[in-house]
């Protein structure tokens, strides 16, 4: 049970490295729900580091123009940086081709952006949502290093293994005796779909609570939605 | 020469304390990339407050296992004597047993005086056994009662170091607490005027301690008695849920169906009873 004494020498003091850590886990939670006409994507506003509340109204989710609107979870330093960072390319992209950015193009260079800093990353799992040319509503969802896919529905962040479950089964119909390709849902129950997400989340999840934002896209533009959440 | 292993040696013989046989292999084990699974802690913000008639104790209801809430209403102030109450914070088991234990002692202890139990042995059997185990034990204590000495307030530290105060506070949220009583804690103070400051200093641990949440538990000790006021305070409802979530049948669908028969049934005649 004791051990015996170490007998190795003590080294002299020689070199030494010291490091910072660059990055910070801030947690939150976002989701977001592509329909027929409308995509809605939702952020709570949450900013915690450790145990510690930094604030409670740090918004996640940017409006980056009339048709999109991105949700960046994780570093918020680096969410703040990258929304910053897409707002002024989409105002040279105006400037440029003199018409505003549409989503898919905003996905596309969201892409590149992210694996622009391949070997340091942006510390931030990001969702894109907006409108594509034929009106439907699309989102996109990427890795910290830009890999990226179109889909229907998609949550990220702290609470994501508590929401995507729910999604999948009640946006997608999984696991149940439904029809392969699932209908597109009304903007009412997948409005209602999001703020129960978040409810539930906040219950169970310390880093998501305090508030949700949510905005709702359309082809007449951007709405957007508050609500309070638990603040334990 | 014969090894002996331990569990050879006679039960008087036997050394106290952890066995450590399984280290090498636990070591071996994560070496290889297997996860160390992880102890249920309580984040938590326990009070305790001592006013003019008695003790007054105070503790939220979060039980989280990293970043997940896994209790959203346990219980963290525990029975030790009718006497004394022991609130705990750190690894939910290690304050759950500890707890049971010393009670149980204590209450052989009481059959063999044929008295009251007095906090300080309360306090110096949790010491010792905490002190023991060399912090191996996660059991972060405020123990508060009332005996022939008076009412009575101790904090006990994992490694078994205690403190005899007025007010303390322990867990993730004591410093959140902690700022509250030292705003607020005056000696001699009347018995609501004590609730509401463990109250207060609870709710600033619930609402700006992310280990902490849900709800307030108030325990009461005087020399008359003892109030337990469970969920004293219920400051976070639930947000309505909107939607109705029900599933309608045949939505899992059966991809096959056996039934076995248990018994044979054949019609004939009733059988004779003696």
């Amino acid at each position: 049970m004791y051990s015996t004494p170490s007998t190795a020498p003590i080294a002299a003091a020689g070199p030494m490295q010291r490091r910072v850590d660059p990055y910070a886990d801030n947690g939150g939670t976002a989701v977001a729900i592509a329909g027929e006409d409308y995509a809605i994507i939702a952020a709570d506003t949450r900013q915690s580091d450790g145990y510690l509340i930094n604030s409670r109204y740090a918004p996640k989710a940017f409006q980056l123009s009339d048709s999109s609107v991105v949700a960046c979870c994780g570093f918020y330093g680096d969410a703040t940086a990258l929304a910053s960072h897409l707002s002024q390319r989409m105002e040279q992209y105006q400037y440029a081709h003199d018409k505003p950015m549409s989503t898919p193009a905003l996905a596309q260079m969201l892409s590149n952006t992210l694996y622009g800093k391949r070997f340091f990353p942006y510390y931030v799992h990001n969702i894109l949502a907006g409108v594509d040319a034929d009106g439907k509503g699309c989102i996109f969802n990427y890795d910290p290093v830009g890999s990226f896919e179109r889909y229907r529905w998609q949550a990220a962040g702290s609470g994501v293994a508590l929401i995507q479950p729910f999604l999948d089964n009640q946006v997608g119909f999984k696991n149940m005796a439904q029809e392969a390709n699932p209908p597109f849902l009304p903007l009412e129950k997948a409005l209602q779909l999001v703020k129960d997400a978040f409810t539930s989340a906040t219950e169970r999840d310390i880093y998501t609570g305090d508030q949700v934002e949510i905005f709702v896209i359309t082809k007449n533009g951007v709405e957007k939605l508050s609500y309070d959440l638990k603040k334990d | 020469m014969a090894t002996t292993s331990i569990d050879s040696f006679p039960a008087t013989a036997r050394p106290g304390g952890f066995s450590f046989e399984l280290h090498t292999r636990n070591q071996v084990l994560s070496s290889r990339g297997a996860a160390v699974p992880r102890a249920t802690k309580t984040g938590t913000t326990i009070v305790g407050v001592v006013y003019k008639h008695g003790v007054v104790l105070g503790a939220d209801t979060r039980a989280t296992e990293g970043p997940i809430v896994a209790d959203k209403n346990c219980e963290k102030i525990h029975y030790i004597a009718p006497n004394m109450y022991c609130c705990g914070a750190g690894t939910a088991a290690d304050t759950e047993f500890t707890t049971n234990l010393i009670s149980s002692q204590l209450e052989l202890h009481r059959l063999a005086t044929g008295r009251q139990a007095r906090v300080v042995t309360a306090m110096t059997l949790l010491k010792q056994m905490l002190f023991k185990y060399q912090g191996q034990v996660g059991a972060a204590l405020i123990l508060g009662g009332c005996d022939v000495e008076g009412p009575q307030l101790f904090s006990i530290h994992p490694h078994g170091s205690t403190d005899k105060l007025p007010y303390v506070t322990m867990g993730s949220g004591s410093l959140a607490a902690m700022s509250i009583m030292e705003a607020k804690w005056t000696p001699d103070m009347e018995r609501q005027d004590a609730i509401d400051l463990v109250d207060n200093a609870i709710r600033a641990g619930i609402f700006n301690d992310l280990g902490s949440g849900s709800n307030v538990d108030v325990t009461v000790i005087t020399p008359e008695g003892v109030d337990v006021l469970r969920n004293y305070a219920t400051p976070n409802e639930r947000g309505v849920r909107e939607g109705v979530y029900d599933y309608a049948r045949g939505t899992t669908k059966v991809l096959t169906e056996s039934i076995r028969s248990l018994v044979e049934v054949v019609d004939g005649d009733a059988m004779e009873v003696e």
